[in-house]
């Protein structure tokens, strides 16, 4: 396995990611689902980097962002839930109250 | 290893993190509505950050530069000034933030301590000298936004515009983390001087340019220049008129110095790059922005169209090479200035249940009480940039900076469309002060706040008396980069 197998594994992550967000207008969780997966893309690319160059800097920006990810997955999803009492759907279709 | 003294420089960080713990806990043992404590404290630790930045500023050797915590934090001119810019106008969001939660009896400690971490969130994006100090000062800033934006639990465009940021917010950030790991990969550090050092060599390797073209998607998705603009007016119109205040001033200086500190500073060599792309950027948004407000009959979405053509200003500084820096720093700081002055005139003119946010609500106003429209009358002439006021001066900066670097094309198209945005601050003018008020209803607020607006709007023909000393300070600043 050499440095482009991750790379390309990564760049696809990433792609499949923002069609998640863009092509995807069902459901606003699949969204959030995206998102992870994003961060994720990049991590494996960080950590492939790192081994490559043989330097430790790329690993300790993964755990940042394993940790901001979570704190933001929380955030996402506090929102969700007001969202959702609120309007009793998740339909991308239906959240529409602004114009734009 | 890092010893204390270290700590030193940094201590104006750790004091704004700290008192947002210390409000976080005071809020738990409050009243709700008896937030008059809460708002001292953060008043207060604004006004000791300065101090301690300015003391630091003046201790420091040649006011020079800092580099701190093996490199991941920097001290210098320019984090100076912009802090002391944020510590000013987050004071005045603090009093136009008491005035609305107010009248809506909706007080309580959770906001006045996530505006202190958004504040410590910004402080670290001007500061941070790694990509990981940066994207963490970026994420606080970016988490606390996501909950101001959605703290009218109850009302449902509240919630969807709070969906709406947190969504495209994280795509950014993700943008710019993808960016971020490309040109680790070509360089092999984190570190900003470091990533500009090891790029001078090799301008063209393709992991740096497409690392590149993430990094200002990112950062104009973060800026709200078109073409990633879609969130911005939604974000403004939905959100609470106190926190819009936040999100359109404080956070454009922190975007600022993320795109300065990034592109100006570790990828300097790959400036012809950037240059053209930000070209782009600055001249879709200049035209997108000016377009579109002049169809908008809500304040709030016509502020944020007015926000997305004045990035586009600031952008374009950008690309007018280091005294073009100088100008779009010094027209941020003026920008942000009048922006949240606008929106503290939303505030004032809002009552419990009644949201100020039409233009036709600011009809007649000079009937009601002709010192708020003379009041408005400054702040919008300054947006417009009409000549006594500041707002003219930092448009001339720019221009200036962009017309001595060859792009004269570019300040023939921002000068167009900035007459073309003349005509709706105008529309807002002539219904002030040539048409008969709907209402007779008085607008209370109470002494502090009045002040404040006051020197905030006065502000656009007082800055004047400082406007060499305060230009001449950003180009000082911006050398030492």
């Amino acid at each position: 396995m050499s440095l482009q197998h991750y790379l390309i594994v990564s760049a696809i992550l990433f792609v499949i990611s923002m069609a998640g967000i863009f092509v995807n207008r069902r459901n606003v969780l699949v969204v959030l689902m995206s998102i992870e997966l994003m961060l994720l893309a990049v991590n494996t690319n960080l950590i492939a980097f790192s081994k490559y160059l043989d330097n430790v800097e790329g690993q300790v920006f993964v755990f940042f962002i394993l940790t901001v990810a979570a704190a933001e997955a929380a955030i996402g999803l506090a929102i969700l839930v007001v969202l959702f009492r609120n309007k009793k759907t998740l339909e991308t279709k239906e959240i529409n109250e602004l114009e734009g | 290893m890092f010893g204390w003294s270290e700590l030193i420089p940094a201590l104006p960080e750790i004091l704004v993190l700290s008192m947002g713990c210390v409000v976080l806990i005071t809020g738990l043992f409050t009243e709700k509505n008896k937030g008059g404590f809460i708002i001292f404290l953060s008043v207060i630790t604004m006004v000791f950050a300065a101090i301690l930045t300015v003391k630091d500023h003046v201790a420091g050797a040649n006011f020079g530069r800092e580099l701190l915590f093996n490199g991941t934090f920097i001290r210098d001119g320019f984090g100076d000034l912009l802090k002391v810019v944020v510590y000013l106008l987050m004071i005045a969001v603090f009093f136009y933030t008491k005035q609305y939660l107010r009248q809506r009896d909706n007080v309580q400690g959770e906001y006045f301590a996530l505006l202190l971490f958004g504040t410590l969130g910004i402080m670290v994006m001007i500061s941070g000298h790694n990509f990981i100090a940066l994207y963490l000062g970026l994420e606080l800033l970016a988490l606390s936004s996501y909950a101001l934006v959605a703290y009218n639990r109850k009302d449902i465009n509240s919630n969807e515009a709070a969906m709406k940021y947190f969504i495209l917010g994280a795509l950014a950030s993700g943008m710019l983390l993808y960016g971020m790991s490309l040109i680790y990969g070509a360089v092999g550090t984190l570190q900003l001087n470091e990533v500009s050092q090891a790029i001078a060599g090799q301008n063209n390797d393709m992991f740096l340019i497409l690392g590149l073209i993430f990094v200002i998607v990112g950062i104009g998705f973060k800026l709200g220049a078109a073409p990633f603009h879609m969130w911005v007016p939604d974000v403004y119109e939905g959100a609470p008129t106190a926190t819009t205040l936040f999100i359109a001033s404080a956070p454009k200086i922190a975007a600022f110095a993320l795109a300065v500190r990034i592109l100006g500073q570790s990828l300097d060599v790959l400036m012809e790059h950037w240059q053209s792309m930000l070209a782009v950027l600055a001249i879709a948004s200049i035209v997108i922005g000016n377009l579109f407000a002049l169809q908008q009959t809500n304040l709030k979405r016509l502020f944020a169209y007015s926000t997305i053509s004045h990035i586009g200003f600031m952008l374009l500084g950008l690309v007018g090479g280091a005294e073009g820096i100088a100008a779009s720093m010094f027209y941020i700081i003026v920008y942000t200035i009048m922006a949240v002055g606008g929106f503290g005139m939303i505030v004032l003119l809002s009552n419990k249940g009644f949201e100020a946010d039409q233009i036709v609500d600011f009809k007649g106003l000079n009937q009601r009480n002709s010192w708020y429209a003379f009041l408005m009358l400054l702040l919008v002439a300054s947006m417009a940039g009409f000549p006594p006021l500041i707002g003219f001066f930092s448009k001339l900066y720019v221009l200036k900076a962009v017309v001595d670097q060859g792009f004269v094309l570019l300040a023939v198209v921002a000068v167009l469309f900035s007459v073309i945005g003349a005509f709706y601050y105008l529309k807002i003018i002539k219904v002030m002060y040539f048409e008969e008020p709907e209402t007779d209803q008085s607008i209370d607020a109470s002494f502090d706040v009045k002040t404040i607006l006051s020197i905030n709007a006065l502000a656009q023909l007082g800055l004047l008396v400082v406007l060499p000393v305060l230009f001449e300070n950003c180009i000082f600043v911006t050398q030492s980069l």
